[in-house]
């Protein structure tokens, strides 16, 4: 049973990553013209290209020789062996090592600070739908208000404060540059100067969220028959609040993290962006500027593929939780 | 449980009487309250407000200019007037903002409640599709697409609704799953209830409070949505909101030259909007669920 039902997910998520791929391959026919010539020469005014750079990138895009089927084959092998040519941006480097340098910085920093949002978020709710009309949830408004805010305008005042005002936190960058990347002290230490701030505008501007939606499933929760039964027991209050109602409340919020670790790695795209951080967000960006289709291509299918794998791991998570889910499902 | 004691509760009466009773109930709220008055004077403001202001482009010859009674919200760099600028900019924001989230409830009610509840091929049909709208992160997607073929304001809503509703599909998905197995709704079955006016009379009705808080949470994903492609440079700037008035200011380098006031009002108005939004959602949590509302306060 629990085999079956871990083989049929694995098989839907294998149907969904084919359709993203296929997706990947149809989006540049969108171009109106032929649109390896158009890229090739918007390639070219913005960076070195080379010979085998028009096949590479016919074959990556799709649009190679032969008949369609036969550009799919193209497209499907030079993935399957992750040649995704030359990057114009970065020049000479290949994408896929483009890629692989922007990932650690985006994967460590923002995944450290959702983690902390969530754990932060959710315990905040617990106590705030716990005491109803407590001190803590006559704060949630201003947590409302927190998440209401657009992301990259308290980010930009933030830095602004922070860098112009009162010269707490270096302005852009991961690290000082002077320092070579490694497990040295020095980069270290630069690498956490550099990422506090970025890291401190999300956690304040997810936390808002998570505690929200914690807050409104508790006070759902706590309106359950088997809450009142607890209760009528005598179990202590804090046994009834985390073993019966938070740990009833917060299976939307594992749901909603499979959501949420999608967005890990689209939603740092704008801070990134914000604070020149070195990761796959900017990387995006900078390769949108400058036209480097190869690049962007990669990154897109990177997020893409990222959150099918999350999308499943919480799948699975979930039903081991909740098995109500899985009967219904099986 | 993922049930919300909506779940449980009893069924809707719809008198007459009663619905005066819940609106009265409703509007004791003082969060409903405070909430639907924000959102009335900003939609007052976006639907009336460009009537009695000029033209938002018209350039004058006082350049960045503090607040003053000649420019409530001084001015930016090329002379424009930034209080004509932002109400102009309200209608935009919440036209985008209400349509794309429209679309994508809509779409997200028939795809998971029908899903949920049908089960079998149609649910695992559906939950596909959710779960591919959902894999493709909206941000990086609408990057790129703008990348191939540029972006217009149809173009934004199309991509923030088709980015949102899966979101929201899931999770009455998830509700349904929960829902179709309680006792009531085994009982309806058994009394050969047809599957429609199970679905419209008790599956429905328990899933209202959630189908509007994520209409509501919607609207403030689309707004901020916009805003951040705007930012990006990725919307059509020749279509003023809040987002694309974020743009030029940030170009101008609004913050830095010490412009504040074209640079916060943008973003604050985009916040109390998201504010107010879920303050109303708050407010019809209570009245849709009369037990949160009887309900007394813990110790």
């Amino acid at each position: 049973m629990r085999v079956r039902h871990l083989l049929r997910k694995l098989g839907f998520y294998a149907v969904a990553a084919w359709i993203a791929v296929t997706l990947n391959f149809v989006l540049p026919r969108l171009i109106p013209g032929d649109p390896v010539q158009l890229m090739m020469s918007r390639m070219a005014a913005s960076g070195p290209v080379t010979e085998g750079q028009e096949k590479a990138m016919a074959a990556m895009l799709g649009l190679g020789h032969g008949n369609l089927l036969q550009q799919y084959g193209d497209y499907l092998s030079s993935l399957a062996r992750l040649d995704f040519g030359l990057s114009t941006t970065y020049y000479p480097a290949k994408v896929s090592d483009v890629v692989a340098h922007a990932v650690p910085w985006t994967i460590v920093l923002v995944g450290l600070a959702t983690l902390l949002s969530v754990a932060l978020g959710i315990t905040l709710g617990t106590l705030a739908g716990w005491r109803r009309g407590g001190r803590l949830d006559a704060l949630v408004p201003s947590a409302t208000f927190l998440a209401a805010v657009p992301y990259f305008w308290a980010a930009l005042i933030l830095l602004y404060l922070c860098t112009q005002v009162w010269a707490l936190a270096p302005s852009s960058g991961g690290y000082d540059e002077t320092y070579t990347i490694g497990l040295n002290t020095r980069f270290v230490v630069s690498a956490v100067q550099h990422g506090v701030l970025p890291a401190i505008t999300i956690v304040v501007a997810s936390v808002g969220g998570w505690m929200l939606g914690m807050r409104n499933m508790m006070v759902s929760t706590l309106a359950e028959d088997y809450v009142i039964a607890a209760e009528a027991k005598g179990l202590r209050p804090r046994t009834v609040m985390v073993r019966y109602a938070a740990r009833n409340a917060v299976l939307p919020s594992v749901a909603g993290f499979a959501i949420t670790l999608g967005f890990i790695v689209s939603g740092s795209l704008v801070m990134e962006i914000v604070f020149s951080y070195p990761g796959m967000g900017y990387t995006l960006l900078q390769a949108v500027t400058n036209n480097d289709y190869p690049l962007m291509q990669a990154i897109f299918l990177m997020i893409t593929f990222a959150v099918l794998v999350a999308n499943f791991l919480v799948d699975l998570l979930y039903s081991f939780v909740d098995p109500r889910t899985r009967e219904a499902t099986s | 449980m993922t049930a919300t004691a909506t779940a449980l509760a009893a069924p809707p009466d719809d008198t007459a009487a009663a619905r005066g009773g819940r609106l009265r109930a409703a509007l004791r709220s003082g969060r409903l309250r405070a909430g639907l008055g924000i959102v009335a004077v900003l939609a007052l403001t976006a639907a009336l407000g460009p009537l009695f202001l000029g033209d938002p482009d018209a350039v004058s010859q006082d350049l960045s200019q503090a607040p003053s009674a000649a420019h409530w919200l001084g001015t930016t760099q090329t002379g424009q007037d930034v209080f004509t600028q932002f109400v102009v900019a309200a209608r935009g924001t919440l036209l985008i903002g209400a349509t794309s989230a429209l679309i994508a409830t809509a779409v997200s009610a028939v795809v998971g409640i029908g899903g949920g509840f049908l089960g079998g091929l149609t649910d695992e049909a559906l939950s596909l599709l959710s779960n591919i709208f959902l894999v493709i992160p909206g941000l990086p997607l609408v990057i790129v697409v703008a990348a191939y073929v540029g972006a217009g304001t149809g173009a934004t809503i199309l991509v923030i609704a088709l980015t949102t509703w899966a979101a929201s599909a899931r999770v009455l998905r998830a509700q349904t799953l929960s829902l179709r197995t309680r006792d009531y709704v085994l009982a309806a079955r058994l009394y050969g209830e047809s599957r429609r006016r199970i679905v419209l009379v008790e599956i429905l009705p328990n899933e209202l409070a959630i189908i509007v808080s994520q209409f509501i949470f919607a609207v403030i994903f689309a707004v901020l949505t916009q805003a951040a492609l705007a930012f990006l440079g990725l919307d059509d700037p020749s279509n003023l909101t809040w987002g694309t008035m974020l743009y030029f200011a940030q170009n101008a380098d609004a913050l830095t030259g010490g412009a504040w006031w074209w640079f916060i009002p943008p973003g604050l108005a985009i916040a109390v909007l998201g504010a107010a939004l879920s303050l109303i959602s708050f407010g019809l949590d209570e009245v849709l669920d009369p037990r949160l509302r009887a309900r007394r306060r813990r110790p």
